[in-house]
């Protein structure tokens, strides 16, 4: 079994948090979302015009979420451009912010949701859609309450949370089990649940308890980056 | 939909920012924003931000230079930066402030292109650029222009071992700017020249000219826009930016 | 003794966030940007409480243009269509004037561009919102018209109510000092029209000054101040 991580934090630690919102004038909600090396950036633009018209809904919006990498912000260069990967996570982000969204005020409207990181170790989904919680908030859009996430998972027999990129790589004591969640604190419901390992149903339990506590104080955060803004200008 | 306020502003001889003809907004450079990237760099012109990243690959030289490496410049127009930016492939705008950036960089030789050869005619280091807009309130151009030379300067080598990259470890080489371009971007507005136009008023120009220099020697052009310039525009903005390039060399310390 | 302040968990004019609870019990009533969740008044908008008897609402700092029937809006002419016109009018949708909306009689076969061409800006009133979100102007009243001249600006349209200002106070203060004629549309749409570009600029700046700071509280003075300063300056 592991004994200690990588960076010496305790199996329920959060690596460092940062959050800020408002960093994209143009757009009408922005954030960054910062997780030890992990930045992610959202923007959203929205309710606007869809086209083209076939895929507009004339009962209600459609939420679109795009999810990116820049060529750097991985170890060896990612070609620029969608993949397999991305096309998978813009769609599980998608997912993961509906819930919190009523888009029947918006009937063959779009809202768009941009997400790029920046800076990859770990967890970039998560940072990804807890900055897009940000973002559309931000933007005015209604909403339930913000969505959180955060990675959690089995390491060398541990269970721990956020892991970085040392732990989502390790081999040994049985390897890594990676699971990417999100959580709305207000009705206790998971929007994002994906799981890359093998795990047994109690340690996987025990993945989702601690991941819930990680993303409690995440909200607060996200929280705090929204009210912020305001304080600023006065 | 304030087109034609602008342009009575420019009639008038002020700009809807208050700033003079000559006049750059505030520019700030900060380098570093991404510990994946062998080096990087931010540009923030007014409120337009770009950000560059340099990663560097190992390549085949051209046969025509066999005793030499290369850059690779791409630039995205990212759609969380302009409302008008559409999600897809790089498009001719994203394509040519690509091309505008390569061609400062590489006429100037800013890089020494010879400085990249690992084994003559067989491997070479290729520099590859990319430029990403985060927010675009006009002027891309200069902002990616400026970003990229920030990034360069400094921008460091993985160590080989046995030809082939080991990602966890940089060597003590670093890409040194032998010369150091800087581009400025003009526009015309009813006959009269603005530098650095903002997204405001690029909406309404005439035309456009970036002009890449150091030093007193103009090392690439490119003209843009549906309209033309006289040759006494021409010399007017080449005079001022000559000028400028003194003072906004500063911002690049050389390492 | 249990007074009703106990259930309120807010101040007047605080800022709060999607998800954050403004009150409990049943003694208050949610509103806009409010929803009920069981025992508890939630806020689905980041944005300023407001305390109106035992009515919450929250207000949007932030977004853009929703439309709501009667808004006075000015609007740009789109397209043509065989009986009206399509106006953009900033929001996700071009709303619908018909030509019964512009005269009482016309000609069939008669020429639109008469009346109205491509890019002419007129100030119109929203009568109908459907149910699938399609907006109804007309031009038929009082204060609506084609605009001549002038300049248009863009604010947020969360801002238009305090550039207005209590019974119009603001918006008359910065017409005294600019010496401009202004109409402000509530999708953040502003015309100015003065004798020269001197006083238009001065409007603008005291307009988008608002705009930067309509939360905080001794405004009216600042602009008061930045409006005499620009009268001297003149």
């Amino acid at each position: 079994m592991l004994e200690k991580r990588t960076d010496g934090r305790k199996f329920e630690e959060l690596r460092k948090i940062e959050a800020k919102v408002g960093i994209i004038k143009r757009a009408n909600g922005s954030a960054m979302f910062k997780i030890g090396d992990t930045i992610a950036i959202a923007a959203v633009y929205g309710p606007r015009e869809l086209h083209p018209r076939f895929l507009q809904n004339p009962e209600k919006g459609v939420l679109r979420c795009i999810y990116d990498m820049t060529t750097f912000s991985v170890s060896e260069r990612k070609k620029p451009g969608p993949n397999r990967r991305s096309t998978e996570i813009s769609l599980v982000t998608e997912k993961a912010l509906l819930p919190v969204l009523d888009l029947s005020m918006y009937p063959t409207s779009v809202i768009d949701v941009f997400i790029e990181i920046i800076q990859a170790n770990s967890g970039t989904r998560c940072a990804g859609i807890t900055a897009a919680s940000m973002a559309l908030a931000h933007a005015g859009i209604p909403m339930k309450d913000l969505v959180s996430a955060v990675s959690v998972g089995k390491v060398g027999g541990r269970i721990m949370v956020d892991l970085n990129k040392d732990e989502e790589d390790f081999k040994e004591f049985g390897g890594a089990t990676d699971i990417p969640i999100a959580y709305i604190p207000r009705n206790g419901e998971f929007t994002l649940l994906q799981l890359d390992g093998e795990i047994h149903k109690e340690e996987l339990i025990k993945a989702l308890e601690i991941g819930r506590e990680a993303c409690k104080i995440i909200h607060k955060e996200q929280q705090k980056a929204l009210k912020e803004i305001y304080k600023e200008i006065e | 939909m304030d087109h034609e306020y602008v342009i009575s502003l420019i009639e008038n001889n002020t700009r809807i920012d208050g700033r003079n003809f000559n006049d750059y907004r505030d520019i700030k450079i900060e380098t570093g924003i991404s510990k994946n990237a062998d080096g990087s760099a931010r540009c923030i012109i007014g409120d337009t931000e770009v950000i560059v990243g340099i990663k560097m690959d190992i390549g085949q030289p051209y046969p025509d230079s066999a005793d030499e490496g290369s850059i690779v410049v791409g630039a995205e127009l990212l759609p969380l930066s302009n409302p008008e930016f559409e999600p897809g492939p790089p498009g001719t705008q994203a394509i040519e402030l690509a091309r505008i950036i390569d061609r400062g960089i590489r006429e100037s030789k800013a890089v020494s292109f010879k400085k990249l050869c690992i084994k003559k005619g067989e491997k070479c280091w290729m520099v590859f650029i990319d430029v990403y807009t985060i927010n675009d309130d006009g002027n891309l151009i200069d902002a990616g222009a400026l970003a990229t030379l920030a990034a360069l300067n400094g921008a460091r080598f993985h160590k080989l071992e046995d030809d082939k990259i080991n990602y966890n470890e940089y060597s003590n080489d670093k890409i040194k700017l032998e010369v150091v371009p800087i581009t400025c971007t003009f526009g015309k507005i009813n006959g009269k020249i603005i530098l650095d136009p903002n997204s405001k008023e690029e909406k309404v120009l005439d035309a456009r000219l970036s002009i890449a220099t150091s030093n007193g020697k103009i090392y690439a052009l490119q003209k843009g826009g549906d309209k033309g310039f006289t040759m006494e525009e021409i010399n007017h903005m080449i005079d001022t930016a000559i000028h400028k390039e003194k003072e906004l060399k500063r911002l690049i310390k050389v390492i | 003794m249990e007074t009703q302040n106990e259930n309120i968990l807010v101040k007047p004019r605080e800022i709060v966030v999607p998800g954050q609870v403004l009150a409990n019990g049943i003694d208050y009533l949610p509103n806009d940007g409010t929803y009920r969740d069981k025992n508890d008044i939630v806020s689905s908008k980041l944005g300023l409480v407001n305390i109106d008897g035992r009515v919450l609402k929250v207000v949007s700092l932030t977004g853009s243009y929703q439309p709501k029937e009667n808004d006075v809006v000015i609007g740009r002419i789109a397209d043509m269509g065989f009986s009206g016109w399509y106006v953009d009018i900033g929001s996700a949708h071009q709303a619908n004037l018909s030509i019964r909306d512009v005269v009482d009689f016309i000609d069939r076969g008669a020429d639109l561009a008469r009346y109205y061409d491509f890019d002419d800006l007129l100030v119109a009133k929203i009568v109908k919102i459907t149910r699938f979100k399609n907006v109804d102007i007309t031009m038929k009243a009082q204060g609506l018209r084609k605009l001549k001249g002038g300049k248009i600006i863009e604010i947020t349209p969360t801002k238009v109510p305090r550039v207005i200002g209590k019974q119009g106070s603001m918006i008359s203060m910065i017409k005294d000092h600019s010496k401009c004629n202004i109409i402000v549309g509530q999708n953040g749409r502003v015309w100015i029209q003065g004798d020269n570009v001197a006083d238009e600029i001065l409007a603008t700046k005291a307009i988008m000054k608002i705009e930067e700071a309509s939360h905080v509280d001794g405004l009216t003075n600042k602009i008061k101040e930045l409006l005499e300063e620009g009268r001297k300056n003149a």
